[in-house]
């Protein structure tokens, strides 16, 4: 079942853990539950952004540095 | 000299606002720089001219050192003032500033570079006397050299990344498996962040009051002190209240303290204002803890118990003027008191942008040093502080009923602020006792 990952808040994603980093997770990956996809900086904060659930990240839907509206779709995630 | 015709300032919000003002004033005009999320925000307006320097992330708009100093040159100002935080502790940024001929409003590069070294100023304020906390005074090379230095000091130690600062890039270590475990996780933090791998071993102070001196030296090598201010209440290693003076200062330690940081001032033959932190343990032992080499957020309460305006004592400064009082002429009256109202949730400071469809803010005998205005929008993009509340009493506790009955008439609507909290921390008993440390907000369940 595809489900998608929304944004609790506005605010800048980001894919990477630092600049230098790699990427959490790339498109087709296999996620567990809590596993960190990304983060949102919002007023200097950062908020880790987490799978609900066991599955695969099928794509992307917000590009890296890209700015998101609460509640915007982050990612599409195929449940087992 | 005579003052600047035109200043333009790196800077938005609040203290952009504040630096209109003083320049307004004094009659120099004001270029605001902005980014797209800013540009209904109060500040752009007031300015004299105004000029959009980029996109809503700081990265390419405030952070932007090339676009900001084009800014200046196409705009003719003389000289940039930068606030605080964004570009305001960037030695670059003031090299940029003196290549292109405009007068960076703070201290010179090379001062404030040095500053910006934890182990560096450690090792300056050592040799003016000024007390550091016990620790190394050498960057750690290896695990071995750190596990040498740490059963010298006793544990528990903090482990600091000298370029580090804001509460980043350090660990609190209580014995030697710690120690070794934190040492090369804190060193890659300190290289990815700040680009210095360098690190130091520091004893822990527990239950620790933050008290600072703000300073202004002109470059005549006159050095004054403007009073201490007392910032120990901090959520997140963020200041939340502060106050001048420092209740937890008697007379004798207040002057010790005093000359302290200005000796330590001379030594570096620092320039312009600035602020020197310091921590204070249980048993009133003060160490050196930073300078902060610009304008501080708090700034306003020492305003306000001295009558001296900071802004315009940089400018003038900046401008190669001697400073406008000697140390007997500065005299401090009454106590003062400062809120900052962040957009965050009391309890939780979980941030909460969004727009302010209200904002009632009394006017009585209060200063109010405000980024928005009914209507403004909050974006999740800087900081969430969105204004400071500042009241002088006759003493502290007028002060603080002034506060209190202040905060009480504020209403904001469009979204959470932590006015609850600051509300409780008026009503807190160790607060107005003025026995309080940083561990207070953690501690005392202020919260509820």
């Amino acid at each position: 079942m595809a489900k998608s990952i929304v944004s609790p808040i506005p605010g800048v994603f980001y894919r990477r853990p630092a600049p230098d980093k790699d990427v959490f997770v790339k498109e087709g990956d296999q996620v567990k539950a809590d596993d960190v996809i990304g983060l949102v900086e919002v007023m200097k904060n950062f908020y880790e952004i987490k799978a609900e659930a066991d599955g695969v990240i099928e794509r992307f839907l917000v590009e890296e540095e890209g700015l998101l509206d609460s509640g915007q779709e982050i990612a599409i995630l195929i449940e087992k | 000299m005579t003052y600047f015709k035109k200043v333009l300032i790196a800077n938005r919000g609040e203290i952009a606002r504040r630096i209109i003002r003083t320049c307004h004033e004094l009659g120099i005009h004001t270029v605001a720089v902005y980014s797209e999320a800013d540009a209904q925000a109060p500040f752009v307006n007031e300015a004299t001219e105004a000029v959009c320097i980029g996109p809503a992330q700081a990265k390419k708009s405030y952070l932007n050192i090339e676009k900001i100093i084009q800014t200046a040159k196409e705009t003719k100002a003389e000289a940039i003032h930068p606030g605080y935080g964004f570009l305001s502790e960037n030695p670059e940024f003031v090299i940029r500033c003196q290549e292109e001929n405009i007068v960076f409003i703070g201290p010179e590069a090379a001062k404030m570079k040095l500053m910006g070294s934890k182990l560096e100023s450690r090792i300056q304020m050592q040799k003016a006397g000024v007390p550091v906390v016990p620790g190394s005074d050498t960057s750690l090379g290896s695990i071995e050299e750190a596990l040498t230095v740490a059963e010298e000091l006793g544990y528990p130690l903090m482990l600091k990344a000298s370029a580090g600062g804001g509460g980043i890039g350090m660990k609190l270590v209580e014995n030697r498996e710690e120690l070794i475990k934190a040492f090369d996780e804190t060193i890659k933090k300190a290289v990815s962040f700040f680009n210095d791998g360098a690190v130091f071993l520091e004893k822990w102070i527990s239950k620790p009051r933050h008290i600072e001196v703000q300073i202004a030296a002109d470059v005549y090598g006159n050095v004054v002190h403007l009073f201490e201010r007392e910032c120990s209440v901090q959520r997140r290693n963020q200041k939340v209240v502060e106050e001048s003076p420092s209740p937890f200062l008697d007379e004798n330690l207040r002057k010790e303290l005093l000359e302290t940081a200005v000796r330590g001032v001379k030594e570096i033959g620092y320039t312009n204002v600035g602020t020197m932190e310091f921590i204070f343990d249980e048993n009133q032992n003060f160490y050196f803890l930073e300078m902060n080499t610009r304008l501080q957020v708090e700034h306003p309460v020492t305003e306000e118990i001295t009558g001296i305006d900071l802004v315009e004592w940089q400018l003038k400064i900046a401008a190669g003027e001697k400073l406008p009082a000697s140390q007997e002429e500065i005299q401090m009256t009454g106590h003062a008191i400062e809120c900052r109202l962040y957009a965050e949730d009391p309890n939780t400071y979980f941030p909460s942008p969004g727009t302010i469809s209200r904002l009632a803010l009394p006017e009585q005998n209060i200063r109010l040093d405000f980024a928005v205005a009914e209507g403004s929008v909050v974006s999740p993009f800087y900081d969430p502080m969105i204004g400071k509340i500042i009241v002088h009493g006759v003493n502290r506790q007028t002060a603080i009923e002034t506060m209190e009955r202040t905060l009480e008439h504020i209403e904001v609507e469009g979204l959470t602020t932590n006015l609850p909290l600051l509300e409780r921390i008026m009503k807190n008993d160790l607060f107005t006792a003025g026995d309080y440390t940083t561990q207070l907000l953690a501690e005392q369940k202020v919260q509820s």
